[in-house]
């Protein structure tokens, strides 16, 4: 973590990248999860290429995106433009999103791998002369033109090993590399020097084959690692960097670190608020979902303490700062989630564990062979030979193969169902999940709550749907939202706005009122009068994201405890965990409250799986043991998630659990597979009956193996 | 034997000649997206640029 102590000052220069979510070269690129085929493509790129602005737009079909040149232009038109062409589309991160095969890493990868496969091909072609019997010049030729390919074939593929073996050698520690280099580095100096005295034992093509597996495994790796933005940075880029300050009657723009305890800053319409504070003067509505998980927004008015990050919606206020800096809510919050990021990066990949134990123990047996042998046969060279020999056989070519293999089919397979698996370990902690936790709203539900019609006759819901769309304040846009889009709105006249009360307006000459509950003279708020008859509460339900129930219910049957932690009022999510038979569900609980309790169930041993959407999630995510979230989240929520699911379906959740099993089972089979070889072949190479064939031979064979078994991931 | 002559450098160009064509579709990226390319045949009022 290069973190400084202030999360802001980092986060800066990503603010402006994160608004516009564009690439580095100014492309939008957008996640389209239902795109299949051919005409898809045809529709999706004519629709945006007949959008005024766009340059050009092309389809990429295998990962389910669209990169689109339009200078000047936001994501949110092109999605609208999408939705009605009946494409779903999300804009998400640019660098999660950062076309893997382009990136110069691993297109480097691909040019060493294709050298080190033109190199091996031709080598062996030479072996299988001299292993049918080629003798004395023609052998010595062949061994010759094996190295002159050889050798520099090795210098330029094998990079990737000797640079990373010598970075892990400098700071004395071993690594993977560190046999692998060893092994490559001593079967080529070895076989040029039988070469040059006119020996037997020539191992470039075990050299180069070596090469070529585990090219092709580190490339896996490489792709299945997707660059990750820390959650806490997204987090701190929401904080606004100025506050408009009120010096007397003058407004002046200052940074947010001149602000001081007691000053009034001014807040605007459609601003984020700066720091924590009270409102000494003015009324508005606040959205602080990113506090509550609660999607309508809240009255405010003087004396309400407001927190860092609320955007304000409706009318301009003033603040008296009470908590500046580190001390905000937001900025506790980012440092939460950077704490529970920390803690995650120290899982250590299976395959790391795997290579702590191997890389001693490969050099041990060697080194116990060379000494054996300098004991019972006193010939330095014969010693030295054998050992070498066993360095090559043992050297880890099915275990680098081993999981970056199943997890690229595991991470495909997961892909086409609609997730997108960000976290090369994700897939290794999501097999070993025992709890899950669900966030409710925007997870289990869809983010816009629907208004219950069943009270009301079509004759006040045409009139409540006029109003609502005669109003621009949130509360009635939330309404006309939830409405379903076959109301046809009745003929109003006289519509008026009541700040701070609600709406009135004349309908065949009867006065009909929308908006507070004391105003319209009803229960609760919002309600809706028509005349003399009595008001009516307007309810909201929410609808069931779908597979909700489904992916519940499948988990429960795993015997996998399922639960809900909500910011949300007791009865929501009494009545939703009710209907989806859940018994541990969890109401009004504080961004705080949620990671405390992750927290608390880490600490009894439970493995947590947490989905959640919010950015009163986001800490909760990123201390859970694996976490999942829905392509509709906020980016810090993203951020923090090790799988962003890209549908909209819940109901594969399960089946990711199910395939993350049997990945892990699929890498345990390979590090057997690969230990069975081990176990066959280092006792002749340690006799010193190991031949360059054989060593070839044990080499493809396994990781050939190795390979095959990982396609049988479901 | 002398046919190895001819044979070796043969083969060794041929799989040069391989190298090489490997080498340039990866930098034309042609396996950027295979899926699509293979879809994109059958879209017919497609202009695709040609200049990348």
């Amino acid at each position: 973590m290069t973190m400084s102590a202030c999360p802001a000052c980092d986060a800066a220069p990503y603010a402006q990248e994160i608004a516009g979510r564009k690439s580095a070269d100014g492309d939008i690129i957008l996640s389209l999860p239902g795109i299949h085929c051919a005409g898809c493509i045809g529709t999706v790129e004519r629709s945006l290429k007949a959008t005024k602005g766009v340059q050009d737009a092309r389809v990429n079909l295998s990962r389910k995106r669209v990169t689109i040149t339009a200078k000047g232009m936001q994501a949110d038109p092109l999605i609208d433009v999408l939705a009605q062409a009946g494409y779903e589309a999300h804009a998400l991160d640019a660098p999660m999103l950062s076309t893997v095969d382009a990136d110069a890493k691993g297109r480097m990868l691909l040019i060493r791998l294709g050298v080190a496969g033109f190199a091996m091909m031709n080598v062996m072609l030479f072996s299988v002369a001299v292993w049918s019997g080629a003798a004395l010049a023609t052998q010595q030729m062949f061994h010759w033109l094996s190295a002159l390919i050889a050798v520099p074939a090795l210098f330029f593929s094998a990079q990737v090993f000797f640079q990373n073996a010598w970075v892990a050698l400098r700071v004395g520690r071993l690594n993977m590399d560190v046999p692998i280099s060893l092994a490559i580095i001593l079967a080529a100096g070895l076989s040029v020097y039988e070469t040059s005295i006119g020996g037997e034992a020539v191992y470039f093509d075990a050299a180069l084959s070596l090469t070529f597996f585990l090219l092709i495994g580190r490339y896996l790796d490489h792709r299945t690692r997707i660059a990750a933005r820390s959650a806490a940075q997204e987090l701190s880029a929401l904080a606004s960097p100025n506050a408009l300050r009120l010096n007397g009657d003058i407004h002046e723009t200052v940074p947010l670190t001149e602000l001081q305890v007691g000053d009034l800053i001014r807040v605007l319409v459609g601003m984020r608020v700066p720091v924590d504070g009270e409102i000494t003067n003015g009324t508005s509505d606040t959205d602080r979902s990113f506090l509550t998980g609660e999607s309508l927004p809240v009255r405010v008015q003087q004396g309400s303490v407001i927190a860092a990050g609320e955007v304000n919606l409706t009318g301009p206020f003033t603040l008296k700062v009470s908590q500046v800096g580190e001390d905000t809510t937001l900025a506790r919050m980012a440092r939460l989630v950077e704490n529970a990021e920390g803690a995650r990066n120290k899982y250590t990949a299976l395959a790391d564990r795997a290579a702590q134990i191997y890389a001693p123990a490969v050099h041990l047996l060697a080194l116990i062979t060379f000494l054996g042998w300098l004991f019972l046969s006193s010939d330095v060279g014969l010693a030295l030979n054998i050992a070498i020999s066993v360095l090559i056989i043992t050297c880890p070519c099915a275990l680098g193969l081993a999981v970056p293999a199943v997890m690229t089919t595991a991470t495909g397979r997961l892909f086409r169902r609609g997730l997108l698996v960000k976290n090369g370990t994700a897939l290794e902690r999501l097999a070993e999940v025992d709890a899950v936790v669900f966030d409710k709203t925007g997870t289990l539900t869809e983010g816009h709550a629907k208004i219950n019609t069943d009270a009301m006759d079509a004759v006040s819901l045409s009139v409540l749907a006029a109003l609502a769309r005669a109003s621009h304040h949130p509360v009635s846009r939330a309404i006309a939202a939830a409405l379903p889009a076959s109301i046809l709105p009745a003929e109003l006249t006289d519509v008026t706005e009541h700040s701070g009360k609600g709406i009135a307006a004349k309908w065949k000459g009867q006065t009909i009122r929308l908006g507070r509950d004391d105003w319209v003279g009803a229960t609760s708020s919002p309600a809706i009068r028509i005349g003399d008859t009595l008001a009516v509460p307007l309810t909201f339900s929410e609808t069931l994201r779908d597979g909700a129930a489904d992916a519940v219910k499948r988990l429960q049957e795993r015997g996998i405890p399922v639960y809900i932690f909500s910011g949300d009022t007791e009865d929501a999510v009494a009545g939703l965990a009710r209907k989806l038979g859940v018994m541990q569900a969890r109401a009004r609980m504080q961004p705080n409250d949620k990671l405390n309790e992750i927290k608390a169930m880490s600490d009894t041993g439970a493995k947590v799986l947490m989905i959640g959407d919010g950015l009163n999630d986001t800490a909760a995510l990123a201390q859970a043991y694996a976490s999942i979230s829905p392509a509709s989240a906020l980016d810090a929520s993203r951020a923090a998630s090790d799988i962003v699911l890209l549908g909209r379906s819940l109901a594969e959740i399960p089946n990711a659990i199910a395939t993350a099993k049997s990945a892990r089972k699929r890498v345990i089979e390979n590090f057997s597979i690969a230990a069975g070889y081990n176990f066959i072949a280092v006792p002749v190479a340690i006799l010193g009956y190991a031949s360059p064939l054989a060593a070839a031979i044990a080499m493809s064979a396994s990781s050939i193996t190795v390979l095959l078994n990982a396609l049988r991931v479901r | 034997m002398n046919v190895l002559i001819i044979l070796v450098p043969v083969s060794l160009i041929l799989a040069c000649l391989g190298l090489a064509g490997f080498l340039w579709t990866l930098r034309h990226r042609q396996y950027e997206d295979l899926d699509g390319d293979a879809w994109r045949i059958l879209v017919e009022d497609d202009h695709i640029d040609k200049d990348d």
